[in-house]
């Protein structure tokens, strides 16, 4: 049996790893794929403790985090598509339009 | 309740306020002039009603109406309350009478004004403050009126405010008058802190009740404050200075307001008081020693003015120094007697020269009036009326009044009262001077204004050499073409109420005849409910002594008639030894035509000081550094904080991206180790 404490740093390091390329990368979908990395290593913790206390609960609640990524995934994409399409580039740095 | 009719007395002339001031612009005229005279007719007939009321047997002292609590604070309350005794009736009937008569005579003064209904409206508000002062049953309420009537003077000074001189004259007014006020509003605060009210029924019934008050410091300072307000409300010394200015307005207003009715609202006010200056010989000795001052000071520049309505003026702070000093000895009915019939005969006079400035088209230098007798008669006749009432000529209303007080100060046992006396009659003298002096230039001699008619066609030549700063300024433009046609009587309109002051200028004085003449001088009498607590210890202090009083009659009658005996000489039979007099005695005359230098020394000691002060200190400093600054540094610290915030929001995902990883990182680290940290320190 795989002690609970090694999913835990598992999922802490793949978060890690997640917000590096989102804070690094300066391509959308890179960006994008990284936020979904932290999605599941969130994930990973959830059904980690749900396998530890015997309960449904956290696996429930994974289910409602794949459901709300998807939905995201789906708006994120559309948006970055519209994005190309008006900008012809995908680099972060150079949509700055909000700024002040 | 027949007695809530009281309540119209000053509602009625405020709804013509506002049906003037609100709607005057596009009612014609005709409407204008009956809507201001109703309201202002209803009054004074409501004041007869009341006076045969309370002239009945077993009439109340008082006549009391309350509306509804002002004010109340934790035991101290005031009321809309107006309360009619024998001195308000006298007021009321003096402010509603002579204000419709003088209502009636602006419609032909005004006629061809611009500006007519406002003129009207603003007439009307202070026929309404007026009748406040004079009902209000409470200081607060009297300061009201008080404050309000200033209000409506300024208006009315200002009248003409394209012109700067009658602007500033009404700028002027108001702040000399503000501060008096001031010492009023002093006054008031010493009396909520030792009263712990302001109703007069109170206060001086407390006052009744402490006999060990007599001479107390408090009483003292409050009556002093007082005395400041009426001084600058009555244009005493030191603050006169305002009303020869004041002349600037239209004349009838010179006649209503600065004449017969609110100038003597200071006097009334002491009067009213009376209980609290009694217990102060202190304050009775300086209101006597300011009237005075103020009767001889002002009669003596009156006897040098060129300017007719300045005469006026100066002959108005003159007579109403006689008031004061009248209430200075304690003899507030006879203040009262003289401001009853100094309001006909000043009100008459100033009218009679209205009327004959609306003769000459406008001009009021003496020196270009002369053998007007012929050419306008009845305002003459009139005129005369008014001038032998003011210089004490028996039986004309002035002589009863004057003498009265002059017997008061001779006889009062004020230990300067005989000083006194002397001076009242010296002035006496005076007013007789400059009155006939008046008259003789106006009505007789050649007259000097034929030359003139053509020269002022062709510009202002009457303040081109005019010597003092604030001299009237006869030209108004606008009327110069339909009134120069010649020299010519008033129309009816302006007659009759001439005609009916110059008949109570006659008779007025007769409500006063003393008892030494055969009289029984009713007007005391219908005071003594009044000033009862006063006239009783008079009456045990003063022995009645009716030879002296004919002496001393018969002493200011022969002054008035040397007065009348010098302008005579002076002005009529050698026209020339006034000015070969006035030649050799330089100094002096020049002394008196420059008023003193009053003006003079409280501009270069007092106003341009007081400018240099706000100028250099208070505008520069204050204004531009603390006001100025303090709101600039607010700007600047907004717009510093707004650019540290706006380097935040560059656009870029990632830096937003990266302050968002270092917030959670914090909050996770204060969820860590914020405890322990928490519990080690």
């Amino acid at each position: 049996m795989v002690p609970t404490a090694y999913y835990l740093v598992l999922a802490a390091m793949l978060f890690s790893i997640g917000i590096g390329a989102f804070l690094i990368k300066r391509n959308v979908i890179t960006i994008f794929i990284s936020i979904e990395l932290m999605l599941n290593a969130v994930n990973l913790t959830f059904v980690a403790f749900a396998h530890m206390w015997h309960q449904v609960n956290g696996q429930i609640f994974v289910f409602f985090v794949m459901v709300v990524a998807a939905a995201e995934a789906a708006v994120g994409l559309a948006i970055i598509i519209s994005i190309f399409r008006t900008r012809r580039t995908l680099n972060v740095d150079e949509i700055d339009l909000m700024k002040s | 309740m027949p007695s809530s009719l009281i309540w119209f007395i000053p509602l009625l002339p405020f709804a013509g306020f506002l049906i003037n001031g609100m709607l005057g612009r596009k009612l014609p005229r005709a409407l204008v002039s009956a809507v201001a005279l109703l309201f202002t007719a209803l009054p004074a007939g409501i004041v007869a009603w009341l006076w045969m009321i309370m002239r009945a047997d077993g009439a109340p002292d008082a006549i009391r109406v309350v509306s509804y609590p002002w004010i109340e604070i934790s035991g101290f309350a005031v009321n809309f309350a107006f309360t009619v005794d024998h001195l308000t009736l006298i007021m009321l009937a003096v402010v509603t009478g002579v204000g419709f008569l003088i209502h009636i005579y602006s419609v032909g003064y005004m006629a061809e004004e611009e500006g007519y209904w406002r003129f009207f409206a603003y007439l009307n508000l202070f026929m309404f403050f007026m009748s406040v002062l004079v009902l209000a049953d409470s200081f607060l309420l009297l300061f009201v009126g008080w404050e309000g009537v200033g209000l409506a003077s300024y208006l009315l000074i200002g009248f003409y405010f394209k012109k700067a001189s009658a602007a500033n004259a009404g700028k002027k007014a108001f702040v000399v008058n503000r501060i008096g006020d001031f010492g009023f509003l002093l006054a008031m605060f010493l009396l909520v802190l030792h009263f712990g009210s302001l109703n007069f029924t109170q206060i001086f019934a407390s006052i009744g009740q402490h006999p060990e008050w007599q001479g107390a410091r408090f009483i003292t300072g409050i009556a002093l404050l007082l005395v400041v307000g009426a001084a600058g409300k009555s244009a005493q010394i030191p603050l006169y200075v305002w009303l020869p200015d004041a002349m600037e307005g239209p004349t009838p207003v010179s006649a209503l307001i600065h004449a017969a009715t609110m100038v003597t609202a200071g006097v009334y006010m002491v009067a009213r008081c009376h209980t609290l200056f009694d217990r102060s010989p202190t304050a009775l000795m300086v209101v006597a020693c300011i009237g005075a001052a103020t009767a001889i000071f002002a009669a003596s520049i009156g006897m040098v003015q060129h300017d007719i309505k300045r005469v006026l003026a100066y002959s108005t702070i003159s007579q109403l120094g006689y008031m004061f000093l009248a209430c200075g000895v304690g003899a507030y009915a006879a203040g009262i007697f003289h401001l009853l019939t100094h309001a006909f005969f000043k009100a008459l006079l100033f009218l009679a020269a209205g009327s004959v400035i609306h003769a000459l088209s406008g001009e009021q230098d003496m020196r270009k009036m002369g053998g007007l007798r012929t050419r306008t008669p009845i305002t003459f006749w009139t005129m005369s009326a008014g001038v032998f009432a003011i210089a004490g000529i028996p039986p004309f209303a002035g002589f009863f009044s004057k003498d009265e007080i002059l017997y008061q100060a001779f006889a009062s046992p004020n230990p300067i009262g005989k000083l006194l006396w002397l001076i009242g009659l010296v002035a006496a003298g005076m007013t007789s001077f400059y009155m006939f002096r008046l008259w003789f230039k106006t009505f007789f001699g050649q007259p000097r204004f034929e030359q003139l008619a053509s020269m002022d066609q062709h510009g202002a030549v009457v303040h081109a050499r005019s010597t003092t700063t604030l001299t009237m300024e006869a030209e108004r433009d606008d009327d110069q073409a339909a009134h120069s046609h010649g020299v010519h009587e008033s129309p009816w309109i302006m007659l009759v109420p001439l005609v009916a002051l110059a008949v109570l200028s006659v008779i007025g004085g007769w409500v006063g005849v003393p008892a030494a003449m055969g009289g029984h001088n009713e007007i005391e009498h219908f005071l003594d409910p009044v000033f009862a607590a006063n006239s009783a210890t008079q009456a045990g202090t003063t022995a009645v002594n009716h030879g002296m009083e004919l002496g001393l009659a018969a002493v200011s009658v022969l002054v008035a008639l040397t007065g009348f005996y010098f302008a005579y000489i002076f002005y009529y039979k050698r026209p020339g030894t006034a000015a070969a007099l006035a030649e050799r005695a330089k100094p002096a005359y020049s002394l008196l035509e420059h008023k003193y230098w009053v003006d003079e020394f409280y501009t270069n000691f007092l106003v341009i000081p007081l400018l240099m002060m706000t100028r250099g200190f208070l505008e520069t400093i204050f204004e531009r550094g603390v006001v100025n600054g303090s709101g600039r540094a607010a700007g600047m610290a907004t717009r510093g904080f707004a650019w540290a915030a706006r380097r935040q929001m560059s656009g870029n995902i990632r830096s937003y991206a990266g302050w968002l990883a270092i917030g959670a990182a914090a909050v996770l680290a204060v969820m860590i180790f914020g405890r322990s940290l928490w519990a080690y320190l």
